[in-house]
C-alpha cells in the first residue's frame, strides 16, 4: 500500500462538443477520504466525474490510481461504482439482486452473495427489503438500494453524482448523516459532486470548490469555509454577503478580526444584543420557527442581515444593537 | 474517439451493405434507365416523358386522390385515436385491436373487399361508386386512418392531462382546452401522421390497381403499368425519379416533426368516464367502426356463397389450380409459400432493424458521431416511401450481373419484403432503445459489468416485447406485400397475394369466389398475427 493521494488528476480536460467542460483540473483524493466537488449545475463537474468514471474521454492530462494510469481502461474494469441522483435501479429487478448485481457478476456463490446483501441493506437500513421491487420504493429508500449496490464490491473508489439532491430537504438531512457514517465504517474512498453547500458539509471532509471548469479552491472543508477564495465563492457556500472597503472594516473590527481585505457573512454573523457595538435600524422582519430573520441598516456599513430570538419582538423601525460572531464571517485578502 | 467511431462504422456496416445491395442499388439501376438511353446521358427523355398529358392527369390525380384519403384518415382517425386513448370504455382494448387491423390488412385483400362491398350486386352497389375515384379514396382512407389512431393515440394518451386542467380550473371550455392546450401538445404527431398518411396514399399500389382498374392510375400503377404492359422502361423510370424526389422530401419533413414529437413516456395514465360532451367523438368512432367492418362483413359472406347458396365449396376450391386449371400451383400451396417467405422476410428485417436501432440510439459523444447517426436513421427509412414497384423491377432488373443473379433465388421475394418493413421495425425499436436511459448502462458499467453484460442487464428486458412485436409487424408486412412481389415472385412459386389478383383477373365465377375466400384467409391470417401482437401492447408499436 502505497501513502499519499490514491486518486490524482493532473491537469485534467475534457472537451465536451467543442467547448472546454472540464479545463486543466488538479485534484487529490487521500485513501479513505470523501472529497467533495462543489460547483453550481454547468460548472463542469459531473463531466469531470465522468471522466474519472471512464464515462467520458480526457483531451489532455492524466488520471491515476493508486499510481496507476487509467488511460484506456474500460469503466467496468476500473473497479470505481457510480451512485446517481436518482438512483438508477434496474427496474425489473428486486431489491436483493440489484444490491447483488456485481456481485453476481464475480460469479460468487449463491449463499455468499445472500449473505452479502442482507449485510449491505442492515448497513443501509433497510433490512428485509429483499423481495421488494425498485418501483415500489420511496425516493430515500432508493437511494438507500443505490448506495448499497455500489457499496456490494467494496469499489476502490465510490462516485456520487448528486446523491441527496432528489429528495425533500428533512430526508437529505437525515440521509446525508447516514452517508457519511456509512461511508466512514466502510472505509470507502469517496468522490461527490454537488451542488448543495449543506450536502457538501454534511458528507465530506474535504471540498474542491468548481466554477466554469476549473477547480477555484480546495481543501479541509472548515479551512475553505472560513477562507473562501473569492466573493462568488463566498456566495456559493452560503454566505449571504460580501463587503468591500469601509463597510468591511467597520464589521470586521467590531467582531475584533484585523480589518483589511473583503468580508464574508453568513446571515447569522450579526445578533441583536444589547452588549453590540454595532448599531442599526431595524428595515425588515421575518419570522421563522427558530429565530427571527432583520435586515438592519447600519450607518456607514450598509444593510445587513441580522438574526435575533423569537421573544425579542422587534418592528420595523427599531433601533438596535448588534453584535458579530467571528465564527460566521469569513476574511478574504483582495 | 477514432476509435469509437470506427466501431460504429463497423456495427453500420452490415446493415449499410445489406440496403445498397438490395435497395440503393437497385433503385438507382431503375433510375439511370431513364437517363441514358443506349448509353448516352439523356435527361431529355425524361423530361419528354413528365410532360406527357397523361403523366400530367396520372399526377394529379396522385396528389389529389392522396389529399383526399389523407383528409378523409384525419377525419376518422382523430375522434377514434381521442376516444381510444383517453376515455374508458368497456371493450376499449378490443375495439383499438380491431381498429387497428386494417394497416397491415393486405392491400389486396382490401380492394377485394371494398370491390363486393360497392361493385354491382354489392350492399353498396347502387352508389355506382365501382370503378370511381371515390372507392379509390375510400379504400386508402380504410387503412390509413389506422396510421392515424396508432400516431396520435400514442401521443395523446402519453399526454400530460394537467395543464388541460389547469386551463379548465381558470374557466377555459372543452373546446377552448383543445384548441389552446391540447392541439399545440399533439399537433406535432398530427401533422407527422398526415404527412406518412400522404406518403402511403401517394404510393399506394394494390388498393389503386384492384379499384381504380385501367381507368385511374396513380404515379406507382402507372410505374407497373408502363413496365409490365407497356415496356416502356424509361418512361417508368422518369416516373419513378419523380416519385422518388416527392418522398424524400416528404421523408424530411416528417423527420422534423419526428424530432420534436415527444419520446416515450411511462407515466401511467388513468383514462376518464365519458361525458355529455363526448357524444360526437364515440359516434364518429362507431362510424369508423362501421367504416372499417362494412366491406370486410362483405367479404366474408361473399366468400360463404356459391351460386346464391351458402356454402364452403369456395373454401374446399382453394387446394384446387381453379376453374379451366389457370393458377400455376394451389392456392394453398401458394399460402404455404407465403408463410416461407414471410419467415424469411421476418428474420432479415428484424436483423437489419435491430442493428440499426443499437447503432441509432447510443449515446453520441460528438457532433460528427450524431450526425452520422441521425443520417443513418434518415437513410433507412428511404424504403418506406420508395415505390415498391421501383424496388421490385429494380431488383428484376439490375441483380442479373454475374455474382448476384438472385433472380431465381427463393431469397430474392423475402429480401425485398424485409426491405418495405425494415422501416417500420426500425421506427418500432428506435423510441424504445432511446427511452432507456444511459446512465443505467452506465451503472451497469460502473458495477463491472461489459458490454454484452451491460446489453443484457439493461436493454434486453426493455426491448423483449417490442423486438417479438417487430418480428410480428414485419410478418404481417411481408404476408401482404404485394408491390414489389408482383414483380419477383417466380412463376411456379406465387404468394397469395399474387394468386389473389391473378383470381381477380380471370373470367369464371369460381375463380372470383376463390378470390374472396383467398383474401379470407389471407386476411384472418394476417389479423391473427397482428392481434397478437397487439397483446403486447408497444407503445411505439407502428408509430412512424
Amino acid at each position: 500500500m502505497t501513502s499519499g493521494p490514491i486518486l490524482r488528476l493532473d491537469d485534467v480536460s475534457v472537451r465536451y462538443e467543442g467547448t472546454l467542460a472540464v479545463d486543466g483540473v488538479q485534484l487529490e483524493v487521500e485513501r479513505g477520504d470523501v472529497l467533495a466537488v462543489l460547483g453550481p449545475s454547468g460548472c463542469g463537474k459531473s463531466t469531470l466525474l465522468r471522466a474519472i468514471a471512464g464515462l467520458e474521454p480526457i483531451s489532455a492530462g492524466r488520471i491515476t490510481f493508486d499510481g496507476e494510469d487509467l488511460a484506456g481502461r474500460p469503466t467496468h474494469r476500473r473497479g470505481f461504482a457510480l451512485m446517481f441522483q436518482d438512483g438508477q435501479l434496474f427496474g425489473h429487478l428486486s431489491v436483493a439482486r440489484n444490491v447483488g448485481y456485481a456481485l453476481r457478476l464475480r460469479r460468487l456463490g449463491r449463499a455468499a452473495v445472500n449473505a452479502r446483501v442482507s449485510e449491505l441493506l442492515e448497513l443501509v437500513g433497510l433490512s428485509g427489503f429483499e423481495d421488494r421491487m425498485p418501483a415500489t420504493l420511496s425516493g430515500g429508500e432508493r437511494q438507500r438500494v443505490a448506495l448499497a449496490r455500489a457499496l456490494a464490491v467494496d469499489p476502490r473508489l465510490l462516485l456520487l453524482d448528486e446523491p441527496l439532491s432528489a429528495l425533500d430537504a428533512s430526508l437529505r438531512q437525515s440521509l446525508a448523516a447516514d452517508l457519511r457514517d456509512i461511508l466512514h465504517t466502510a472505509g470507502t474512498t469517496a468522490l461527490m459532486v454537488t451542488h448543495d453547500h449543506d450536502e457538501a458539509f454534511a458528507v465530506a471532509g474535504r471540498i474542491a470548490v468548481m466554477f466554469d471548469g476549473s477547480v477555484v479552491q480546495q481543501g479541509p472543508i472548515a479551512q475553505v469555509w472560513a477562507s473562501p477564495e473569492a466573493p462568488r465563492t463566498a456566495s456559493f457556500l452560503g454566505y449571504a454577503r460580501v463587503l468591500t472597503g469601509a463597510s468591511a472594516r467597520l464589521v470586521a473590527e467590531a467582531a475584533g478580526l484585523r480589518a483589511g481585505g473583503q468580508l464574508a457573512l453568513r446571515r447569522s454573523a450579526l445578533r441583536v444584543a444589547e452588549t453590540g457595538v454595532l448599531e442599526g435600524v431595524v428595515e425588515q422582519v421575518t419570522s421563522t420557527p427558530e429565530q427571527l430573520r432583520l435586515v438592519v441598516d447600519v450607518p456607514g456599513a450598509g444593510r445587513l442581515d441580522a438574526v435575533a430570538r423569537l421573544d425579542e419582538r422587534l418592528v420595523v423601525g427599531e433601533s438596535v444593537h448588534l453584535s458579530v460572531d467571528a465564527t460566521r464571517v469569513a476574511q478574504m485578502s483582495v | 474517439m477514432n476509435r469509437r467511431l470506427l466501431g460504429l462504422a463497423a456495427l453500420a456496416a452490415g446493415p449499410v451493405v445489406v440496403l445498397g445491395l438490395f435497395f440503393v442499388l437497385p433503385v438507382t439501376g431503375m433510375v439511370s434507365r431513364g437517363f441514358f438511353v443506349d448509353g448516352q446521358f439523356a435527361p431529355g427523355a425524361v423530361w419528354e416523358v413528365l410532360t406527357r398529358p397523361r403523366v400530367a392527369r396520372v399526377l394529379a390525380f396522385t396528389v389529389g386522390s392522396a389529399t383526399a384519403g389523407t383528409v378523409l384518415s384525419l377525419l376518422l382517425g382523430l375522434p377514434a385515436a381521442y376516444v381510444l386513448s383517453r376515455l374508458e370504455l368497456p371493450g376499449r382494448r378490443v375495439v383499438r385491436a380491431l381498429l387497428l387491423v386494417p394497416f397491415v390488412l393486405p392491400t389486396i385483400v382490401v380492394g377485394v373487399a371494398f370491390r363486393q362491398l360497392l361493385g354491382e350486386g354489392g350492399p353498396l352497389g347502387f352508389l355506382g361508386w365501382e370503378q370511381t375515384p371515390v372507392a379509390i379514396v375510400l379504400g386508402l382512407a380504410f387503412f390509413n386512418a389506422s396510421v392515424v389512431i396508432r400516431t396520435v393515440g400514442a401521443a395523446w394518451e402519453s399526454l400530460d392531462p394537467r395543464p388541460g386542467e389547469a386551463a379548465a380550473a381558470l374557466g377555459a371550455t372543452p373546446v377552448q382546452v383543445l384548441r389552446t392546450v391540447t392541439w399545440p401538445a399533439l399537433r406535432s404527431s398530427v401533422v407527422s401522421s398526415a404527412s406518412v398518411v400522404f406518403l402511403f396514399c401517394a404510393t399506394a399500389f394494390g388498393i389503386v390497381l384492384t379499384l381504380g382498374g385501367l381507368r385511374h392510375a396513380t404515379v406507382e400503377t402507372e410505374i407497373y403499368l408502363l413496365t409490365t404492359n407497356l415496356y416502356d422502361l424509361p418512361a417508368a423510370a422518369a416516373l419513378s425519379v419523380l416519385q422518388l424526389v416527392v418522398v424524400v422530401v416528404l421523408l424530411a419533413v416528417t423527420a422534423r416533426f419526428r424530432t420534436t414529437s415527444a419520446a416515450v413516456q411511462r407515466r401511467p395514465f388513468v383514462p376518464r368516464r365519458p361525458a355529455r360532451h363526448d357524444a360526437p367523438a364515440l359516434l364518429a368512432t362507431a362510424l369508423l367502426l362501421l367504416y372499417v367492418a362494412a366491406p370486410l362483413v362483405t367479404l366474408v359472406s361473399g366468400s360463404l356463397r356459391v351460386g346464391g347458396e351458402w356454402s364452403l365449396g369456395n373454401y374446399r376450391a382453394l387446394t384446387t389450380t381453379g376453374e379451366y386449371a389457370s393458377l400455376p400451383v394451389p392456392v394453398t400451396e401458394a399460402l404455404a409459400t407465403s408463410l416461407r417467405t414471410a419467415v424469411d422476410a421476418t428474420w432479415m428485417a428484424v436483423g437489419v432493424g435491430l442493428l440499426l436501432a443499437v447503432v441509432v440510439t447510443r449515446r453520441s459523444r460528438s457532433t460528427a458521431e450524431r450526425r452520422l447517426r441521425s443520417g443513418l436513421d434518415g437513410l433507412f427509412m428511404l424504403p418506406l416511401g420508395v415505390s415498391a414497384v421501383t424496388l421490385g423491377f429494380g431488383l428484376l432488373v439490375t441483380l442479373d450481373s454475374g455474382v448476384l443473379d438472385l433472380r431465381n433465388s427463393p431469397l430474392l421475394v423475402p429480401i425485398a419484403q424485409a426491405l418495405v418493413a425494415l422501416p417500420l421495425v426500425v421506427r418500432t425499436l428506435v423510441p424504445v432503445l432511446a427511452g432507456i436511459d444511459d446512465r443505467q448502462r452506465q451503472a451497469a458499467a460502473s458495477l463491472g459489468a461489459g458490454a454484452w453484460r451491460t446489453l443484457l442487464t439493461v436493454d434486453v428486458p426493455v426491448v423483449w416485447k417490442p423486438l417479438l412485436a417487430a418480428c410480428g409487424f414485419a410478418f404481417a408486412v411481408s404476408l401482404g406485400e404485394f408491390g414489389a412481389t408482383a414483380f419477383l415472385a417466380r412463376e411456379g412459386a406465387p404468394t397469395l397475394p399474387v394468386v389473389i389478383f391473378r383470381l381477380l383477373g380471370l373470367p369464371g365465377a369460381m375463380n372470383y369466389g376463390m378470390a374472396l375466400a383467398a383474401s379470407v384467409v389471407l386476411a384472418v391470417t394476417t389479423a391473427a398475427v397482428m392481434l397478437v401482437v397487439e397483446r403486447l401492447r408497444v407503445p411505439s408499436m407502428g408509430a412512424l
